[in-house]
């Protein structure tokens, strides 16, 4: 008993462990926070560092990109669809995405990459934000003809 | 309880079972309350303060991994099964992992399978931690679980440093690991490891030696040993009766056997079983321990060499392909024996078979000895005494026997309950 009660005791005085992101005082609606950071009244936290060959969102490089579709087969969750109207290169729908990483280690030219941005919660699983390489939803894509 | 006494009746489709008395009266328990985390169904009959009779009803989170695993390879499914629980993910890739092995016949090197127990025994800490917080916040010592939640985020740091992710590690690969323990992430794993040395005594002594832990978990929800046995209970609920019940002690799978280790039993820690509550803290708090020195050992043996059987997706899922076979693997998760059976066809890429038995599935029958003649207060603590995960429960299965059949899991628990009542006559 004596013990935890002198822990809790020590903590009391000690620094919150939370750090609080994206702001110290952020209202409800973000929104407002972006208004307030336009005027400078509110200051950005940085986020907590976060490890090295950490596995956040993926980007895709078509540039690189050969159509091998292997990604396609060791992906669990779907994330690549082709695109009919891009020359069959591919879509990616990441809220679908389970960060496994590997499409990454599949990829024999690295055209796909684990990049560092973890934020990814949005309303809209459609969002701009959560598709590469296109703007339409699964549904208004063609499919792709039969080989 | 003389089977005069006994009378059925039904309460809505649930078909619930309670023997019943003049003055009792009967309780409803879930699926969602204040009490469980775990969506379960427990009826209760009471007469006053104390349980009379328990039937359990789960079933209610069905995700259909089996039939999932039909539309996948192996290698796009080994993500999908470290989603088949939340906290022990790793132990769920790393079981899969070893049922392909067996099936293909792969050989990972010695050096992935030393990394492979290291995040299974991190994981283990990991597990244990949480389990002791939330047992600390069942019998409403809040402070305590604070603390010990605090604690805990030593251990995720650790292994998002090594994995790259703070829940699903996805460290496995059919055939060996895809991350190699680096230098600099070893330091890191050391520090951690360090760290949890230091509050080794302090977490022991807040959670053994502590006047309210004991006085709120002393005798209640007893599992004796022979009911334990009978019942096939698994993990810690089974060696806090005082059986010696641990599949890395007793089949070493993996690299296990190198290590010197004795399953940890309350004889070990008090000289005496009592097989309740604070037995099964206790053991937990000690596996935390034992678990810290397994892994400082894997790290100073750890060998040189590849970690990867085939380190190409590709290749490797070429050789998948052309291979089949049926496998089987069990594993101590860190609430028990795990087991993944998988299955596949020769020159066919997916999987044909995927069943999974969770250590949930052989402790949640040991629930009712438990909770019989406890009081209402008792319930939340007994019930995550076991440390349920329904999610990883919930399951069906197929039995091909001249015809198809299928049995839902409502009937397996009859025929099951049967085997019980049979067994106690």
């Amino acid at each position: 008993m004596s013990k935890i009660m002198r822990k809790i005791f020590k903590q009391l005085f000690q620094k919150p462990f939370t750090n609080l992101f994206p702001a110290k005082y952020a209202p409800n609606s973000v929104l407002k926070l972006f208004e307030l950071l336009e005027e400078g009244e509110a200051e950005l936290n940085p986020p907590i560092e976060i490890p090295p060959d950490f596995r956040g969102k993926l980007s895709y490089d078509t540039d690189k990109c050969i159509k091998c579709y292997q990604c396609k087969k060791v992906c669990p969750a779907n994330v690549m669809e082709k695109d009919p109207d891009q020359d069959n290169y591919l879509v990616f729908y990441l809220s679908r995405c389970t960060s496994c990483s590997q499409c990454v280690d599949m990829c024999p030219v690295d055209a796909i990459e684990m990049t560092d941005d973890f934020l990814l919660a949005d309303a809209d699983k459609y969002n701009d934000n959560l598709i590469l390489n296109s703007k339409k939803s699964p549904g208004e894509l063609k499919t792709p003809e039969e080989e | 309880m003389s089977d005069d006494d006994k009378i059925e009746f039904n309460e809505g489709k649930d078909n619930v079972k309670l023997s019943k008395k003049d003055n009792s009266y009967s309780v409803p328990v879930g699926p969602i309350n204040v009490a469980l985390h775990e969506p379960l169904r427990l009826y209760f009959e009471e007469e006053g303060e104390e349980v009379i009779d328990v039937d359990i009803k789960p079933g209610f989170t069905h995700v259909g991994i089996e039939k999932i695993a039909t539309k996948r390879n192996p290698l796009e499914f080994q993500p999908v099964t470290q989603r088949i629980c939340g906290i022990c993910s790793d132990t769920h890739g790393f079981t899969f992992v070893r049922s392909i092995e067996d099936a293909l016949d792969f050989k990972p090197p010695l050096r992935s399978q030393y990394i492979r127990v290291i995040i299974a025994e991190l994981e283990r800490i990991h597990s244990h931690l949480l389990w002791a917080g939330s047992a600390a916040h069942e019998i409403g010592f809040d402070s305590l679980f604070y603390y010990i939640w605090k604690e805990r985020e030593e251990v995720m740091d650790a292994l998002e440093y090594v994995s790259g992710n703070r829940v699903n590690y996805e460290m496995n690969l059919v055939g060996g690991v895809r991350r190699d323990l680096t230098e600099e992430r070893i330091v890191y794993l050391k520090k951690a490891l360090n760290h949890y040395e230091n509050i080794k005594e302090e977490i022991e002594e807040t959670l053994i030696n502590d006047t309210t832990v004991k006085m709120r978990t002393r005798d209640v929800g007893v599992l004796p040993k022979e009911k334990a046995l009978d019942l096939a209970s698994v993990g810690p609920t089974v060696r806090a009766s005082g059986v010696k019940k641990d599949v890395r002690f007793g089949q070493g799978y993996s690299v296990y056997s190198e290590f010197d280790f004795e399953p940890i039993t309350p004889q070990r820690i008090f000289n005496e079983v009592h097989g309740d509550v604070f037995d099964r803290i206790a053991v937990r708090v000690k596996e935390v321990a034992q678990s810290i020195r397994i892994i400082k050992k894997c790290i100073e043996d750890l060998p040189e060499g590849n970690i990867a059987y085939e380190e190409n997706l590709g290749k490797l899922l070429t050789e998948i392909k052309s291979s089949g076979g049926y496998g089987f693997a069990r594993t101590e998760a860190p609430r028990g024996e795990l087991i993944h059976y998988t299955g596949s066809k020769e020159g066919e890429e997916n999987m044909s078979v995927m069943k999974v038995r969770t250590p949930t599935y052989g402790n949640l029958l040991s629930l009712r000895p438990m909770l019989m003649g406890s009081e209402i207060a008792d319930i939340p603590i007994v019930g995550a005494s076991i440390d349920p995960c329904m999610t990883c429960m919930d399951r069906m299965i197929f039995v091909e026997n001249g015809e198809k059949e299928t049995y839902s899991k409502k009937e397996l628990r009859e025929i099951s309950k049967e085997k019980t009542e049979r067994l106690k006559k």
